[in-house]
This record gives structure tokens, sequence and C-alpha cells, in this order.
């Protein structure tokens, strides 16, 4: 275990060396956030009965996602690993007494988690400092917040599995490219990056509230402003368990089947 | 220390004209052709020899290394190296190996050297003494020094090269596989590898396996080597008998008229070459 942390260790450190990109998504994630903030609530301002949240909730989904962007973004993968994989420096990587998906799956872990640490303190801080209607509030209860804690954490861990599903992937079809877009297009949306999974239209909703693609930020976020709360809570946590250890056990499963038939390129 | 029986291991390769027509034509029938990149390779290396593995291009070497180094199941044949199979158990195997590919790099892009290292470190459990003593012999040995401070990616090849090694052999590993270590070096840099290789395998008795284009390597490194072509082996034995199986099969004609040296003082490229040419393996 101890290999992977330091493995973790390392990612993390290097996460925390890119000072300008991580002043420069601030700032995106700023505009973003009120962008999103001012299109909602001319939303609840011409129909509040037909929209689906609280509003205060939808601001503190809209802020956290913005805040915590980097851990969850679909988009945010290894470009290093398809390299490797295109260019057959993988071979060193198959050299080393470690496990290619826990490698893997730490690295994944760790640029996310280092990379949304630089940024989100600063959003969140002045989330909470902005006027009504559009400052985050805190969560109704310790509860609450213990539950959105736990639920980020399964959230991310079940982001990254997806993600190494797709790098593992990628062993098959020698370029990623085209499953990258095609995962990235259909987390983005089915995960509530767009807009937050209650404002899709029944069946539709319900379908999308099952997949893998509900178990990573839309759970979290809707819980810490009360929208996500009870039973459905519950079974939201338990849905995220399943689709992490799915994700694993084939993720790994595909990752020994590609380490067999592997054909290092390059000479 | 090594054995490899009658190991076969082919590639499909997709093969078109170029053109718009061929690729519309690929788009329904794709033509694949089978390459034997090794057809029938067997050969037996002892605990603590150093063996020179050359052959032209796409001959079979860098197929074989990454046989012995676990990353390639090859179709068919035995292979034992130090009692293990290399492919059945990875992660057992490469704990025990070393490779170095000259042509890639195993540092860490944006981090100083000795990040890796600490990285390596873990990775193969190694304690903190050995990791200082170790650490501290190849400093000496390879001339690292203040190289370990600098992120890799604003070393040269050569420097890189140095800490590419060290960074093999940070566990001690009984056998070292060396795939083109000194591809781009300039002759200082290739002097200090070579020098480093020789001692390892004089003073730890490390099992050597080098491949390289450069017969200058072959001729201070190696006493036995191992030629092949073709997928195929074609001569296993020493550096002079590799000379004398030259003189032997007599290249005639063009290749010798144009050149006005007597046999005994071609060099050992001039040598190769011809010998590649004979044997039709280019």
């Amino acid at each position: 275990m101890k290999k992977y942390w330091s493995f973790f260790r390392l990612r993390f450190v290097m996460g925390l060396q890119y000072r300008t990109a991580a002043a420069a998504g601030m700032v995106t994630q700023f505009v973003w956030g009120f962008m999103e903030c001012f299109a909602f609530q001319a939303f609840y301002e011409t129909n509040p009965a037909a929209f689906p949240m609280e509003f205060s909730a939808m601001v503190a989904y809209i802020w956290l996602q913005q805040a915590f962007l980097a851990m969850f973004m679909a988009w945010m993968m290894e470009n290093d690993i398809f390299e490797m994989i295109v260019s057959g420096n993988i071979a060193y990587e198959l050299c080393r007494p470690v496990s290619i998906y826990q490698m893997w799956f730490a690295r994944t872990i760790a640029t996310r988690v280092s990379r949304a640490l630089l940024r989100c303190i600063p959003i969140l801080a002045v989330a909470f400092l902005l006027p009504k209607p559009y400052g985050m509030t805190l969560p109704a209860d310790l509860g609450t917040f213990l539950a959105f804690a736990g639920t980020m954490v399964l959230g991310l861990l079940v982001a990254a599995a997806s993600c190494l599903l797709v790098y593992v992937l990628a062993f098959f079809t020698i370029s990623g490219q085209g499953l990258r877009i095609f995962m990235v297009s259909l987390v983005e949306f089915l995960s509530g990056a767009i807009i937050p999974l209650p404002f899709l239209p029944q069946p539709f909703r319900t379908v999308a509230q099952c997949l893998p693609f509900a178990s990573m930020q839309n759970v979290p976020l809707r819980i810490y402003g009360g929208d996500l709360a009870g039973r459905d809570m519950g079974y939201a946590v338990l849905l995220q368990v399943f689709w992490l250890v799915f994700l694993v056990l084939l993720g790994k499963g595909l990752c020994r089947r590609a380490e067999r038939r592997i054909v290092v390129q390059g000479g | 220390m090594i054995t490899m029986e009658h190991i076969c291991k082919s590639y499909k390769v997709a093969k078109r004209n170029a053109g718009m027509k061929a690729a519309c034509k690929a788009l329904f029938h794709r033509e694949r052709e089978v390459v034997r990149a090794l057809a029938d390779v067997s050969f037996t290396i002892g605990e603590g020899e150093m063996v020179g593995y050359i052959g032209p291009n796409g001959a079979g070497k860098s197929s074989t290394i990454k046989i012995l180094s676990g990353i390639l199941t090859p179709d068919s044949g035995r292979c034992l190296v130090d009692g293990r199979v290399p492919w059945k158990n990875r992660m057992e195997h490469v704990r025990q190996i070393g490779v170095v590919f000259g042509q890639r790099s195993q540092l860490w892009w944006d981090v100083p050297v000795a990040d890796s290292f600490v990285l390596l470190r873990d990775i193969y459990h190694i304690s903190q003494v050995d990791y200082v003593n170790q650490l501290e012999e190849l400093e000496a040995l390879l001339n690292l020094g203040e190289l370990l401070k600098i992120p890799a990616r604003q070393l040269s090849l050569g420097q890189r090269m140095r800490c590419e090694l060290a960074a093999s052999l940070l566990h001690r590993p009984r056998i070292l596989f060396l795939d083109e270590p000194t591809i781009g070096l300039d002759a200082v840099s290739k002097l200090a590898v070579r020098e480093f290789i020789l001692r390892l395998n004089e003073e730890q008795k490390t099992t050597v396996i080098l491949t390289t284009h450069d017969m200058q390597d072959i001729e201070a490194l190696t006493r036995r080597v191992i030629l092949i072509g073709k997928g195929r082996v074609l001569l296993d034995g020493t550096l002079d008998e590799l000379r004398h199986s030259m003189e032997r099969v007599r290249v005639d004609s063009a290749e010798c008229a144009e050149q006005p040296e007597s046999e005994g003082e071609r060099s050992l490229e001039q040598v190769i070459a011809a010998l590649y040419e004979k044997l039709d393996i280019v």
C-alpha cells in the first residue's frame, strides 16, 4: 500500500506546483458560477412552482460544483497516460512491481484532489461572503454535512473509476481519443455537470439517476443543500457503493486482460 | 540464469498503399500481414555474463528484451529468467530485474530526479539504509551530484541517461537489460556509461544483456555476442568468432572492391554490415 501512497504524494505535490493554472481556473469558475446563478434565477422568477429545487439549494449546488470542479470534471483526464500508451512508454510502467490499475487510480485521485484543494478555498470563501440570494449557506445540520463529505469521497472514487475504465480501454483501441470524447459527453450531461439532474424530465430522470454517472457529483452537491435527504439519500449512497465496486472490478478485469495481450508500441 | 527455448512472437501489421484510392479500399478490406518478429529464438546466458545482443533494425532485439522483462507474452516457447517465467507473474519478476530503454524515460518529467528516486525506493520496498548506501555508490560512480536536484526535463540527454541507469539499479537487481543505452550520447557520456556498466558487471557480478547498434559498445563491453536477424539467432559466440565467421563467409565483389583496406583492418562496423548483407537479414 505504501508505494501507492507515495505515488499519490508525488503526484499531489506536482499538482500543487501549477499556481498560474489554478489562478486562471478560479477566475473562470467565478464567472461561470455567477452566470449560472443568474440564469437559474431567471428560470426561478418565471415560474417558482416549476423549479424542482429550493433556490438556496441550487446556489449551493452551483458554488460547490465550481469549487470542486477539478474533482469531478470528466474532461480532466491524465493526458500522460494516453500519451504513454500511444508512444509505448508504458513499457517502463510495466517494468515496475506495481499494479497498473492501482497506480493509475492513485494518480487520478491525487491530481484531482490537489487541483481542487488549490481552487476550492478561495471560491468557497467568496461564495459565503456573497449577499443573498447568491451566497452560500451552511448545511442544515452536522449530519447533513457529514453525509455531504462522505458522499463527496465516494463520488470522487466513482469518477476516478470511470476515468480508469477509459484509460484501460485505450490499451485495446491504441488511441483513447474517441472513447474519451464519448465518455466526456456522457458524463457531462448525465452526472449533472451541465444542469442538475432534478431538472431532467421524467421518465428520463429516473433512468439517469440509476446510472453510474449520477453517483458522482450529483449526490454530494444535492445533499448539501437539502435537496437529497432521508430515504432517497440512503438509496443514492447504496447506488454509489454499488457502482464503485462494479466499475473497479470491471476496470481491474480489463486491465488484467490488457496486460496479457498488450503490444508495447515502438521499437 | 536466463534460458530461452524456441520463443516465437508475431505481430499483425496493417498494410496499405499510399493515396486516397488505397485508403478508401482499406475501409472495406484491410490487408494484414503477419510479421514474425521472433521465429524460434533460443539461447542460454549464465550468471554474471555480459552479452551483446545485436542485429539490424527490426531483427527482434526489442521484442526479446520485452519478453525477458515480462511485458510481452510470446506466442510459444519456453523462457526462464532466474527460475521465473517472466510473463506469468509480472510483478514478482520485475522486482528482481532492472531495465533501461535508451529511447524512453522513466524519470518524472516535472520533478527533480531525486523525487523520482524516492518514489522508486517505495515502489521496490528498499529500506532507507540500503537506499542511502546504494544511492551514494551510484552517485559516485555515475557522477550524479547536483543532477539529482534538477527536474528531468532540464537535463541533457547524457545527464539523463546516467540518471536513468541509476534509477534502474536502485533496487540492486541481479539482472540488467539494457536496450540501446548509449543511443544519441556524446563521446564522453558514452565512455562514462560503458565504464559504469563494465564495473557493475565485474564488481557486482550483475548479469547484463545489452542491445546496441554501436559496435564500439560491443567491443568495449562484451565478450559474447548473439546476432539475430529476421527473428532467428544467426550466431552465438565471441567477437573473434564473429570476425572469423566473417572471413569464412568471404564477402566478394562490389563490397570488397570498393574497400582498399585488407580484411584485417576493416572496422567492426564494416564487418557487421557486410555480414548483415551476406546473411540477407537487412
